[in-house]
């Protein structure tokens, strides 16, 4: 199938190229025996013409991009500050498209209308500085009114505010996948490092740490919407960097250091699910992965699953062989599940103390020497092979 | 420089290969940065064809990519990552730095200012042979059984630090430093020299006002390479130390396969500065000479001055001098204090005012002008286009509020292919197209010059205008492939979309290597001024000679952008010819 392709490819490109240089070398006819390497107003006005052509391709290029591609944009912010984002990002945008459009026309327009003609007389204009202050001045004032507006929300977005109630998260990244703890009952997370990682100590949590006993370590990140979460992001080898794109939230984690970001979600996972938006958009998703299924299903693979929508939290800095790989679900629920959720989690203290409770059945333990071994050997095995 | 220089006698040794000529060297560099560059895209290709038709094998990739990176033709997932961070690494220094700057410095400099040398041939020589040697251990480090670098161009640590994080940290990052430290150094010695044979080696009545654009452009290229490349040379020694000698200047606090390694109490924040004080400037060091050639051959084209010399100089400064204030943008969301982030915010989009001081500039040059539009033109015309175009979303990047959703997504890969990436490129294209006749003494085809540019303005709007919008999505760059991300599923077909606009685009640059390559040999004999150009290269014979005028250096009475100029027969007066009686010098 893709030998075929690359075929095909390399064939119209073959046509496409025989087509060209018969369209260049018919237009030169007229002047048969002009084969100077330099343009000609016969080579100017094709070219002048082309010029013309192009800015349309730009902009019907454009105009198909956005009828085919801007349902990919995403829409619907669902944090708080990221209605701001997104107010800011369409003013941005606003500007760059009538700049595009305008100077684009400019360029273009330019090239084809004073395309070089025999006897035509260039006008001799090298300076006016009236025009290159207009041209300075006005990008001056439109990029003051976005820089103090991007400061302002920039400033609202990143201080948080000492004395505001927040839930404080610990987002726990590592060669590839995520981990959460839960500050507690007392709102605070304890002392951690990784000199402290030991067994199911993953996060290297200090147990000495009174604040660390009711932290809640987990593999799933649940929030309470309408509340602001203090996320406190920590990495144990590489940089990563948290995304979690649907709420317009990133921040890099760090070996060495504690980064933060905080925001306050807006929408539940059920209410997201429920948007126009979403709802076309996982329909349409659907339709590609039943295709696909189908696909799969002649070769005798198992079909995949139907997508429903989630909320992610992505890797979004180059952190080795898996990066494209590292993911966790997050999902925004009402306060009272979120409390009940919560609930049901152990603390890491009493996870610690059922791992290293003594096991019942002393015959158990060479058994249970020889599999760890066995495993660290696989693993070795599995490593090597990489 | 003395006379005798013609009277050398050459061999084959100092004529071609240890030659000290600058015209020599800048040709030794246009086709080690065209090598190179048939390299770095052919590694893109690779890699997109991985995106576009993820995991499927290709019998392509058996055959250059062999069992071991590609077992049964299926890229590997880290052999990927290897892929993008050499593609990066020898895009943006082995062919837009070197092969750009180091051509058409090398051959413009002496030549336009009217000196019969660099100031120093011998260490011109010098940086030409360290920056071949950077160049055959980069290649090298292809080939090393652990695999090239892999940590992105940006080698990041602890990934570039820690072999056991990624195995393209070992050897191959080895490799990857000491090319990138020889390369350094050839940059260094090449800028030094072109900043003193600017300063110190101009003809007679060539003041600094009556320079040539590029020449202006490579100048101040020079200086900011000479301020920023010691910068990156540090941050490259104290990694060699972290990764060799145990120190602990970017690393703290590490966990990796089971064990807590020693290091304590460094910061890769600290990395990040100290990469993006090069890393930033680099992106100008990169486009400043593209956007010199251009101002030249769209001026020359036009036949019209270029419009607002002496603002086309201050932008160019005022450019040079906030890109080494604004390194912060690429890292709002690496952990710095916030309040840096609204100080790099302010100084990155003060950077739109001179850029579109210079781009206004263009548009009127060709403004009631005479446009001859040679295939060199049309690549200018086409570097202001995807200047604007790439340049406008740098109003989103810069902006540290926005950054923090399309930060690392494709939308940035889209914005810096364009605005740095296609625009230093069709630089390159009109310089090599413009200035071929004056090296090699031949033509280029035209009809050739015109489809390649056609089909290749149209391909790398194809390949990077979606992009803008897979970003948008949240797409995360670096990605080996999407299909774990159900979400991204709706953005498979765009892939593939991509992906052909790529490899037709990179398919007709062949018609370039084509027309190149048989020019130099076939090409039609050149007159001596085809163009019919201001500038002082083109008084200068056709023929290699040492020293580049046979007998007196021309004096110079007159800025370059004489044309069309009232009161003249021609409607080009070169810089060479002295004023009439009662003519004035009008852009004053």
């Amino acid at each position: 199938m893709n030998g075929l392709l690359i075929l095909l490819i390399i064939v119209l490109l073959g046509v496409a190229a025989w087509q060209l240089s018969k369209i260049f070398s018919l237009t030169q006819i007229g002047t048969a025996k002009d084969d100077s390497a330099i343009a000609t107003d016969k080579d100017n006005n094709i070219n002048g013409y082309l010029m013309f052509a192009f800015v349309a391709f730009i902009y019907i290029f454009t105009i198909y991009s956005f009828v085919k591609w801007g349902s990919f944009v995403l829409d619907t912010p669902a944090s708080l500050h990221g209605k701001d984002v997104d107010r800011l990002m369409n003013i941005s945008m606003a500007i760059i498209f009538f700049v595009q459009t305008f100077t684009q026309f400019l360029l273009h327009y330019f090239a084809f209308k004073y395309r070089g003609k025999e006897g035509q007389k260039a006008l001799y204009f090298a300076d006016n500085n009236k025009l290159e202050a207009i041209w300075t001045i006005i990008p001056v004032i439109v990029l003051a009114v976005l820089i103090l507006y991007g400061l302002y929300t920039w400033n609202q977005i990143m201080y948080v505010n000492e004395d505001e109630e927040v839930i404080n998260i610990e987002l726990y990244a590592k060669q590839f996948g995520w981990e959460a703890r839960y500050s507690g009952e007392d709102n605070t997370l304890g002392k951690a490092n990784v000199r402290y990682i030991k067994d199911v100590n993953t996060l290297g949590v200090d147990m000495a740490d009174p604040a660390s006993q009711d932290d809640k370590v987990v593999g799933e990140i649940h929030l309470p919407v309408g509340k602001k979460i203090h996320f406190r992001m920590r990495s144990q080898d590489v940089l990563h960097s948290a995304y979690m794109p649907h709420f317009r939230a990133q921040m890099n984690c760090v070996p060495g250091m504690v980064t933060e970001f905080a925001f306050v979600p807006t929408l539940t996972t059920e209410d997201m699910r429920g948007t126009a938006m979403m709802m076309k958009k996982v329909d349409g998703i659907n339709k590609i992965r039943a295709k696909k299924s189908q696909a799969l299903l002649a070769e005798g693979k198992p079909a995949l699953e139907p997508y429903k929508f989630d909320y992610l939290l992505l890797c979004n800095k180059i952190c080795g062989a898996s990066h494209y790989n590292m993911q966790l679900k997050i999902i925004v629920e009402s306060e009272a599940d979120y409390k009940k959720w919560l609930k049901e989690q152990k603390t890491l203290s009493v996870v610690i103390k059922e791992a290293n409770a003594p096991k019942v059945d002393p015959a158990a333990n060479p058994a249970d020497a020889k599999v760890v071994v066995d495993t660290t050997k696989m693993l070795a095995q599995v490593v090597g092979k990489n | 420089m003395s006379h005798d220089h013609g009277h050398h006698k050459d061999t084959f040794i100092t004529k071609y290969i240890f030659s000290i000529d600058h015209k020599m060297i800048a040709k030794q560099y246009l086709i080690s940065g065209l090598l190179m560059g048939i390299i770095g895209v052919v590694l893109s290709l690779f890699f997109r064809m991985q995106l576009a038709w993820p995991e499927q094998s290709f019998e392509i990739f058996k055959i250059f990519l062999g069992e071991k990176m590609a077992p049964g033709g299926v890229m590997r997932n880290d052999i990927y990552l290897a892929l993008v961070t050499i593609h990066g690494t020898i895009m943006v220094f082995f062919v837009l730095t070197a092969g750009l700057s180091g051509t058409f410095s090398n051959l413009l400099i002496p030549l336009q200012i009217g000196a019969r040398d660099m100031a120093s041939g011998f260490m011109n020589m010098l940086s030409f042979w360290m920056f071949f040697v950077s160049c055959i251990v980069m290649i090298a480090s292809l080939f090393v059984e652990s695999g090239p670098a892999s940590a992105g161009w940006t080698i990041y640590p602890p990934l570039s630090a820690i072999e056991e994080a990624i195995p393209g940290s070992g050897m191959g990052m080895t490799l990857w430093l000491v090319s990138m430290a020889i390369f350094i150094a050839s940059s260094l010695m090449g800028s030094l020299n072109y900043i003193v044979t600017v300063i110190n080696l101009r003809t007679e009545g060539m003041t600094m006002t009556r320079l040539p654009l590029t020449v202006w452009a490579f100048f101040v290229t020079a200086i900011i390479g000479v301020i920023s490349f010691p910068v990156l040379f540090s941050a490259a020694l104290l990694l060699i130390f972290d990764r060799s000698f145990g120190t602990s200047f970017y690393l703290s606090d590490i966990f990796i396969k089971g064990e807590v390694l020693h290091y304590q109490g460094g910061s890769p924040v600290l990395f990040e500065h100290l990469f993006w004080f090069l890393g930033h400037p680099e992106v100008y060091i990169v486009l400043l000479p593209a956007l010199g050639i251009t101002s030249e051959v769209i001026a020359t084209n036009s036949r019209k001055p270029i419009f607002g010399y002496r603002a086309m100089i201050a932008s160019i400064i005022a450019i040079a001098f906030l890109s080494t204030i604004v390194w912060g943008h690429h890292m709002f969301i690496s952990g710095m204090n916030p309040f840096l982030g609204s100080v790099f915010t302010f100084t990155t989009l003060l950077i739109a005012i001179p850029s579109a001081v210079k781009a206004f500039n263009y548009i009127t040059t060709l403004w009631k002008g005479n446009l001859q539009l040679n295939p060199g033109m049309l690549f200018s015309i086409g570097l202001v286009s995807t200047f604007i175009t790439g340049g406008l979303t740098g109003i989103i990047l810069g902006d540290s509020t926005l950054d923090i959703n399309v930060h690392d997504t494709y939308f940035v890969v889209a914005h810096f292919h364009l605005v740095m990436g296609i625009s230093a490129l069709y630089g390159f294209f009109a310089g090599v197209y413009h200035w071929f006749p004056r090296m090699f003494g031949r033509m280029m085809n035209k009809t050739q010059g015109y489809i390649h540019f056609w089909v290749t303005a149209v391909c790398a709007y194809g390949v990077f205008f979606p992009m803008h919008f897979i970003g948008m999505a949240g797409l995360p760059r670096r990605y080996y492939t999407n299909s774990n991300f159900p979400l991204f599923d709706e953005l498979a077909d765009t892939n593939v979309l991509i992906t052909v606009f790529a490899l037709v685009g990179s398919a007709f640059q062949l018609v370039f290597f084509w027309n190149f390559f048989y020019s130099i040999f076939r090409g039609k004999k050149a007159p001596m001024n085809p163009w019919r150009s201001n500038t002082l290269e083109w008084t200068a014979p056709v023929e290699h000679m040492h020293g580049n005028w046979p007998g007196e250096i021309p004096a110079v009475h007159r800025w370059p952008y004489d044309y069309s100029k009232p009161g003249h027969d021609e409607d080009f007066v070169p810089q060479n010819v002295p004023m009439k009686d009662g003519e004035v010098e009008l852009h004053h």
